[in-house]
């Protein structure tokens, strides 16, 4: 398509979307993620409903103009329910060449790219592997392509204010957003409040962003490139505060509210790896709520000295990733054996080995469930998106304080680095924690006695006079703890810890299918892939299909009607981004049904519209 | 009011009703009768004594202590230990593990811990071989030792311990022979004294995998002549007719008579455990002749839980967020109606 730059418009018309889904992309330095966040935010408090999803390299500052340098985020934003950070884009923002070769891919055909056309130049072109410039080869006709000058703009814009020549480059991504400000009848007002206060100390700067953006702002209005602005109106969303937060803050959150509810103080021991570190970086923040947050020397030191804190009376944590899970193992195996309540938080990335650590993947779950030596079962849960991170931490905590055993919670990069509105929770609404702590011991104490119902053992916590006892990694006597090595007694006790995690299944709440009780299809997923799953599921059932999407987070033990919800469908397919792990698991649990596979191993989300089209044939195939 | 003074405890408080499974004549037994005598002379409730352990002969320990206590994972009694003292800093934390517990499968935690100076109290019970996995030589075993996994002689340079923890900044580092209970009795007592992460090795002999390693320090009949038994503020002073001791030659320690060319007591290094600088210490740790034991070194700065303490409390002052709700509810929220 190519564009008439000369013919004016008297007045832009503004043209009603439901959604867009809008990509930034530009030099990890050039603060693409900044650009989004504030996008995001302007969005959501303008009342549509937004998803997330950042994607960055694994170096901090990649070589400038490097294909693999390049840093973007994601914004889905819409008047309608938003499951997914979306597919395919209606706005791409390009803002060197490296960025719009890597993302081009990704653009609807038809629709429009901003590219600044001063990053344009021969050098950034052979860095990002062009032959050709591709403003110039006609490459680009498929797209509405805007080109913007708009390093030189923006040094225009600050000339006279006496900023450096760094500090001006560095702001151009504010003349990009100016721009889709405009696009999107956005309010500037929240990103100006924002430098006013982000740069109280160094004015200067907000003052040079605020112009900048301002200038992108009125330079879109004027522009005849760009004939008419989008109206997304607010989304209806339930009634309530809320707030915009990623999957590793809101998991973080999930643990403070634990802590604070169960009345226990909050112990996090964890060793940085990408990318669960932000869940170190947020509760290392919260010392006011007497947060002791422990960075240890390693993963191993990261979860036994959260087995002591568990040993000692705390809500007791330890984050990581994949790797990181592995290194853990044989403690977890300790905690299962001593029966202590932790909390192992596993952010899921690429595997395997270091594989791809800033990717998202689902490939841990086999792990989690059999990677330890000896008979050792723990609860498995899995968050399913950002927000609900922060629910599935909290019942982490409960399950492992109430049920004195390990707990390992699956999220993963791509909920916990992505995010969405939060309908925020207060610390009243949510349900009471009540562990098995034992003060006094008038009845005879042992520290495995059990609760008849759960069979979680006591918790006796030292500093608890009379209730002296000693606990270990070898078996014990099921009714003195004592050690023994007797071969009845190692079987019965192996047995007593299996029935403890299963009971588990009369604790949780039932598999609940969405969309279809019953019918043709029944799509199987868990954890982070629900919003895409959600997503396909939804537009097939508007569009008169048979289907419905059963979402575990309860993986170890499952719901008691699990089985109950596969016998309601004609086919099953199990969704998930790895080899077929869930589905090897229900293989086993559930071997009368057949369990058709969706598998993706390329460290990105599933494609709404690839889900679909193999949904559709699976029922076709009738 | 009530009384919060501990009360006086005796020896049987701290046994255990578990049988103790040691082999016969191993020095084990004479760490756990000193410690038995040494708790109820601590000033520590029983309820808040905390006894953590990895893997190992050494590492049984826990179990014949009736306090709370913890049979670890290999190598990881200090980072478990760790976790104890930070979620609760009130109880006195004490790690028994062995050398190749803390030296080899542990070496990453056992550094770390004495870098970072908690307040715990570390008895390493160095025999110089592996006992629990039978016989193999460990990170203290001496070059050319055989052992079952090193039957032409051991071909790795051993560490010596206290020179490891020096280097890791060890603020409480003493070293007791495993025969002699009454001395070990008052280290341990000091060690739960002192402010921060005590070191105390103990020359512990192997009656099976590794007898007789250290008699020639230990035996009763060398002992004074083999050992110098240093006590801060007292000159270094050794032998049978305690008529030897250390002077400093340049930059070595020299052994010297008392009589002998004009060399009288005052002459004499004094022991100062409590200087910062830590190069006699480090001197002290390597010689061989004499073998110096006693509390080497113990120099007392912040704890990790009290710097943690003290910066949590300038935070809680500084913030006005006590309950969670005032976290999720400040910033940047927006009202849907």
């Amino acid at each position: 398509m190519t564009l008439d730059k000369t013919k004016t418009t008297a007045k832009k018309k503004v043209e009603q979307v439901n959604a867009v889904v809008i990509r930034f992309v530009g030099d990890s330095g050039d603060g693409m993620q900044l650009t989004g966040t504030q996008f995001t935010d302007t969005s959501a408090m303008f009342g549509n409903d937004v998803a997330t999803f950042p994607n960055y390299p694994s170096e901090i500052r990649a070589p400038q103009g490097s294909l693999y340098g390049v840093s973007g985020f994601q914004v889905h934003i819409g008047s309608v329910e938003i499951s997914t950070p979306g597919d395919d884009l209606d706005l791409l923002v390009a803002m060197n060449p490296a960025g719009l070769k890597t993302n081009l891919k990704a653009v609807k055909a038809g629709h429009t790219i901003i590219v600044d056309t001063d990053s344009f130049t021969k050098k950034n072109l052979q860095k990002a592997e062009y032959e050709t410039n591709p403003l110039e080869d006609g490459s680009l006709e498929n797209y509405r392509v805007i080109e913007v000058a708009m390093t030189s703009l923006t040094r225009e814009a600050l000339k006279g204010l006496g900023l450096d020549n760094k500090s001006i480059v560095r702001s151009k991504n504010m003349f990009a957003l100016g721009m889709v400000y405009w696009m999107y009848g956005r309010d500037m007002k929240h990103t100006l409040d924002f430098f006013e206060k982000k740069f109280k100390f160094k004015p200067i700067i907000a003052e040079a962003n605020s112009k900048v953006i301002k200038t992108g702002y009125f330079f879109a209005e004027t522009l005849e490139l760009i004939p008419n602005s989008y109206s997304i109106a607010p989304s209806t969303m339930p009634k309530g505060t809320y707030r915009i937060v990623n999957g590793n803050t809101a998991t973080a959150w999930g643990f403070l509210a634990a802590a604070e509810k169960s009345g226990l103080e909050l112990y996090l021991g964890s060793y940085p790896i990408t990318p669960a570190t932000d869940i170190l970086h947020e509760l290392v923040k919260h010392k006011h709520f007497g947060v002791k947050a422990f960075q240890a020397e390693d993963e191993i030191a990261g979860i036994t000295s959260t087995i002591g804190a568990a040993f000692a009376g705390d809500l007791a944590i330890t984050t990581t990733s994949g790797p990181g899970l592995a290194l853990k193992g044989e403690a977890i195996g300790l905690a299962m054996m001593t029966e202590l309540p932790i909390v192992v938080v596993n952010v899921q990335r690429g595997g395997p080995s270091t594989g791809l650590p800033t990717r998202t993947e689902q490939s841990d779950l086999l792990q989690a469930m059999y990677g330890r030596n000896g008979e050792s079962p723990v609860i498995v849960i899995a968050a399913s998106s950002p927000a609900d991170c922060f629910d599935y931490a909290f019942e982490a905590s409960k399950l492992a304080l109430e049920h004195m055993t390990p707990v390992i919670l699956l999220t993963d990069g791509y909920i916990a680095n992505g995010s969405e509105p939060w309908k925020i929770k207060s610390i009243k609404d949510m349900p009471d924690i009540k562990p098995n702590i034992i003060t006094n011991d008038s009845e005879g104490y042992g520290p495995f006695d059990r609760d008849n119902d759960s069979l979680a053992r006591n918790w006796a916590i030292p500093g608890t006079p009379g209730l002296e006892h000693r606990i270990g990694g070898l078996e014990k006597n099921e009714f003195t703890g004592n050690v023994s090595h007797d071969p009845l007694n190692h079987e019965s006790m192996t047995n007593i810890r299996a029935e403890k995690v299963k009971r588990v299944e009369n604790y949780i709440p039932d598999l609940t299918p969405e969309y279809a009780e019953e019918g043709d299809l029944l799509v199987v997923g868990w954890g982070g892939t629900y919003g895409s799953l959600h997503s396909a599921v939804r537009d097939m059932s508007k569009d008169g299909y048979k289907i419905g999407h059963a979402h575990f987070h309860y993986i170890n033990p499952m719901s008691k009607n699990t089985a109950d919800v596969f016998s309601r469908f004609k086919k099953i397919i199990v969704c998930e981004l790895n080899k077929g792990q869930l589905s090897f698991v229900l293989k086993g649990k559930f071997n009368q049904y057949d369990f058709l596979q969706y598998n993706k191993v390329q460290g990105l989300p599933f494609s709404v519209i690839d889900l679909k089209a193999k949904f559709k044939t699976l029922i076709k195939e009738d | 009011m009530e009384d919060i003074a501990v009360k006086q405890y005796t020896f049987k408080d701290f046994q255990s009703d578990q049988e103790v499974r040691w082999c016969p004549g191993c020095d084990d037994y004479v760490i756990l009768r000193s410690m038995l005598k040494a708790l109820p002379e601590m000033e520590v409730k029983k309820e808040d004594v905390v006894f953590i352990s990895g893997i190992g002969c050494s590492s049984r320990f826990p179990y014949y202590v009736d306090s709370y206590g913890m049979h670890g994972i290999h190598g990881r009694a200090a980072a478990i230990a760790s976790g104890v003292k930070l979620a609760n800093p009130n109880l006195s934390v004490w790690v028994a593990t062995g050398d190749g517990d803390a030296m080899a499968i542990g070496g990453n935690h056992f550094i770390h811990v004495l870098r970072r100076n908690l307040d715990l109290n570390i008895v390493l019970f160095n025999n110089e071989i592996y006992g629990l996995t039978k016989g193999q030589f460990s990170p203290t075993s001496v070059l050319g030792q055989k052992t079952k996994s090193s039957p032409y002689g051991n071909t790795q340079p051993p560490f010596q311990p206290g020179e490891l923890a020096i280097g890791a900044r060890a603020r409480f580092f003493a070293r007791i022979g495993g025969n002699t209970p009454k001395e070990m009795t008052k280290l341990f007592i000091d060690a739960e004294k002192f402010k921060g992460t005590s070191l105390i090795e103990v020359l512990q002999n192997c009656v099976i995998f590794n007898d007789g390693c250290f008699t020639n320090y230990t035996d009763k009949a060398v002992k004074d002549e083999q050992q110098l038994h240093v006590e801060h503020g007292e000159p270094m002073i050794f032998g049978k007719n305690k008529d030897k001791g250390l002077i400093l030659d340049g930059l070595t320690l020299k052994i010297v008579t008392i009589g002998e060319d004009n060399i009288e007591e005052k002459d004499l290094l004094v022991h100062d455990a409590k200087c910062e600088n830590e190069i006699m210490h480090h001197m002290l740790i390597n010689l061989r002749y004499p073998l110096v034991t006693g509390i080497i070194r113990s120099v007392e700065e912040p704890t990790l839980e009290e710097r943690e303490a003290e910066l949590t409390e300038q935070v809680k002052s500084n913030s006005n967020f006590s309950k969670v709700d005032d976290l999720f509810f400040s910033g940047e929220t927006y009202e849907v109606k």
